[in-house]
């Protein structure tokens, strides 16, 4: 894929899934996210770039509040999902993680059997009322997460023998088993070779017809190559956010520019 | 631009840092070298060492211990007089009763003249001295015998009886004529009465299974005394041991590893733990002694309290091996639980929980298998009691009612004068070893074979 076909892209306005508002986050003392504003559509691949350590991981992170369980960890400013503040004490955090599903960066499927790995989530949600619509939501799972025909026939066989690609299109299964309305991925390629990492690009381009999806990567070209939006972190802050295409070619701000070209990072 | 097309320099080879060849060692490599192989040669000389003392420690306790296992027997046909044992003939066993060991004596004492008469042994000792080389627990093997099969009075039974304790170390080799110059329980003569009894094929020497099944005996009858019964004992503390330090540790390190806060409070807890398995043996055993028996009055000796006890010094070993395969199990798999929506408690029991299981497990193992070896605990709180009962009728009493355990059986064989007790306490400890060891085996195979699942 010729990364300047970005420029040609074109960019639908959809409505605002998730809103964030003056994101401050802070582990202990060290001010991790200064002052995040960004606006993430629905139906739309978000792309979060940047050098490491800037800060887009820890923020992915609070989009689930992922970030509750490190203890020194906390994060003020609003994040509203649908309108409604996800940091908000009437809300249980494990109730919005079914909402907003993660795939990370190493693949972690369970060390149980395809079927489980897939099942498990609506298992605990109570989304099945029995067997066959277990199977069925497993079925159309695998098949979203472009893995069915290669493990139909050892669906009882452990997940952590597939191949690493195979492995992280799996727990791509398994995240949208649980019918999330939005996906965070945490540099879902990095652990991937490039045919694995061509065929994830694929399968998130599919996934944007379904769900919001919000990526981490530190592969420029994979920012490019998959996403509508980019939004650049520097330092813990949101240096640029706009179309892909206007921050591959046209970056409004020097920061942006200097990592695009590989002056920073 | 690239950086390939360097052309190489023209002249004399630049000098090296390292020495003129690589074929050459410099002196700092074989310095190096040297202080390796020095190294390697302290370390395996350690390993001799070590392999060293377990050898002859095996070979030790194998050669003292291996005796216990095999105990003196005299074969006699015993004519169970009916006039003697049921005057009435009614077969009434409260009749039978009645009858004390001290009636079973001339009967036994009669069975041993017939035995030399037929053999046509000659010697100079009285009937009363040719019985004494039976061991006093004769008369009441016989009784019991009586007892639980009154309808064999009249008839002539074939009895294999204990054969008093220097007769057995007679055979053993521990006693020689020298060795009783001034002992009054056996004398020369009675040797040599042994002597034409072995040759006629009545004294032998076989496997002892009352050793390893019976109860403990008294001072004058080593030859009778077993492992059984504190075994026994044995079994009921590590009951009690497993049924609360598991769950107790369990839930203790599930939930400091996984959802305590950390500050400064879990912090003093996790020291405290950690320095409770530091802590010396002895020391729950006097907390257990002013705990559970002064002030919650638990009956003394009991293998509930002994257990209460080991249970003590057992948990924070099961906590520290449960924290840390709690903690060798990846966070990645937790994220992935947390990810799909699962609660914390749904991560930790669904996923957690059973992938540190294998280590819990093996952890458990050995924190039981310290316990069984563990001596000093329970000579405090009176675990050493004389038990020459058979075994408990229920649960109930095997945990209430007064035993010994192992370690502290071994400890009063130990203590007691006559060597054929010593012998005992190192039978006894070839049994504990072969528990101890076939427990760490357990453990060890339990943690290859689940090792490293994911």
């Amino acid at each position: 894929m010729n990364d300047m076909t970005v420029v040609e892209k074109t960019v639908e306005t959809q409505r605002t899934k998730i809103a964030a508002r003056n994101v401050n986050v802070y582990y202990g003392d060290s001010h991790a996210i200064k002052d995040v504003n960004v606006e993430i559509e629905d139906k739309t691949v978000t792309a979060f770039i940047g050098p490491s350590g800037c800060g887009k991981s820890t923020f992915l992170r609070c989009l689930n509040r992922m970030n509750d369980t490190i203890g020194t960890c906390r994060v003020t400013g609003d994040i509203l999902l649908e309108g409604e503040d996800i940091y908000d004490k009437r809300v249980d955090p494990v109730q919005l993680r079914a909402q907003v599903g993660m795939v990370f960066q190493k693949p972690n499927p369970f060390p149980k059997s395809i079927y489980d790995n897939v099942a498990y989530g609506p298992r605990i949600h109570g989304l099945a009322k029995n067997k066959a619509e277990l199977d069925e939501i497993v079925e159309k799972s695998l098949r979203r997460g472009a893995i069915w025909n290669e493990v139909k026939d050892r669906l009882h066989s452990p997940g952590t023998g597939l191949s690493g690609g195979q492995q992280q299109r799996l727990c791509i299964a398994r995240a949208v088993a649980t019918e999330p309305e939005v996906l965070l991925m945490d540099e879902p390629c990095s652990a991937l070779d490039p045919i694995a990492t061509a065929q994830v690009e694929e399968l998130i381009d599919e996934l944007r017809e379904n769900y919001s999806v919000v990526i981490v990567t530190h592969s420029m070209q994979q920012a490019a190559r998959v996403s509508q939006k980019t939004a650049f972190f520097h330092l813990g802050n949101l240096v640029e956010f706009g179309p892909t295409g206007q921050i591959f070619t046209n970056p409004e701000d020097p920061r942006t520019e200097s990592y695009i070209t590989g002056r920073i990072g | 631009m690239t950086d390939h097309n360097q052309t190489p320099a023209e002249g004399d080879a630049p000098k090296r840092k390292h020495g003129a060849s690589l074929l050459q060692l410099t002196d700092r490599t074989k310095r190096r070298n040297a202080a390796e192989t020095r190294f390697k040669a302290y370390g395996i000389a350690a390993i001799g060492v070590g392999l060293l003392m377990l050898v002859v420690l095996v070979t030790t306790i194998v050669g003292k211990g291996l005796g216990a296992f095999q105990q003196t027997f005299v074969t006699l046909e015993v004519a169970l007089l009916e006039d003697k044992l049921d005057k009435n003939g009614n077969r009434d066993i409260e009749d039978i009763k009645k009858v004390t060991t001290f009636g079973y004596a001339p009967i036994i004492r009669a069975a041993m003249e017939t035995k030399v008469e037929t053999l046509g042994i000659e010697s100079a000792l009285k009937g009363k001295d040719m019985a004494d080389i039976l061991s006093k627990d004769a008369a009441a093997t016989l009784r019991e015998y009586v007892i639980a099969n009154p309808d064999q009075i009249g008839q002539t039974v074939e009895f294999a009886f204990l054969a008093q304790s220097r007769v057995d170390g007679y055979l053993k080799g521990r006693v020689t004529r020298e060795s009783i110059a001034n002992d009054k329980n056996i004398s020369a003569e009675q040797l040599d009465f042994v002597d034409q009894l072995i040759e006629a094929g009545t004294v032998k020497k076989t496997f002892n299974l009352a050793f390893i099944l019976g109860a403990d005996a008294s001072d004058a009858r080593p030859e009778a005394a077993g492992m059984g019964v504190s075994m026994l004992g044995s079994l009921f503390m590590m009951l009690v041991v497993l049924a609360l330090a598991l769950p107790i540790g369990v839930a203790a390190s599930i939930y400091l590893e996984e959802f305590a806060p950390q500050n400064w409070l879990t912090d003093i807890i996790e020291v405290n733990i950690s320095n409770l398995a530091a802590v010396p043996s002895i020391v729950f055993g006097i907390l257990g002694l002013a705990v559970f028996i002064n002030y919650m009055h638990l009956p003394t000796s009991a293998p509930l309290v002994g257990g209460l006890v080991l249970t003590l010094m057992t948990l924070p070993t099961i906590i520290i091996s449960t924290r840390a395969s709690l903690k060798a199990v990846p966070p990645s798999i937790r994220d992935a639980a947390l990810g799909v929506g699962a609660s914390k408690m749904q991560s930790v029991f669904h996923h957690v929980l059973p992938l540190a299981a294998p280590g819990i497990l093996t952890g458990t193992i050995i924190g039981l298998a310290q316990a069984l070896g563990e001596t000093a605990p329970l000579l405090l709180i009176g675990m050493v009691g004389f038990i020459a009962s058979n075994a408990p009728d229920s649960i109930a009493s095997g945990l209430l009612s007064p035993n010994s355990a192992m370690p502290a059986q071994i400890y009063e064989w130990a203590k007691r004068a006559d060597p054929a007790f010593y012998e005992r306490a190192w039978g006894g400890i070839i049994i504990l070893l072969i528990f101890l060891v076939t427990m760490n085996t357990l453990a060890v195979i339990l943690r290859r074979r689940f090792e490293r699942r994911w």
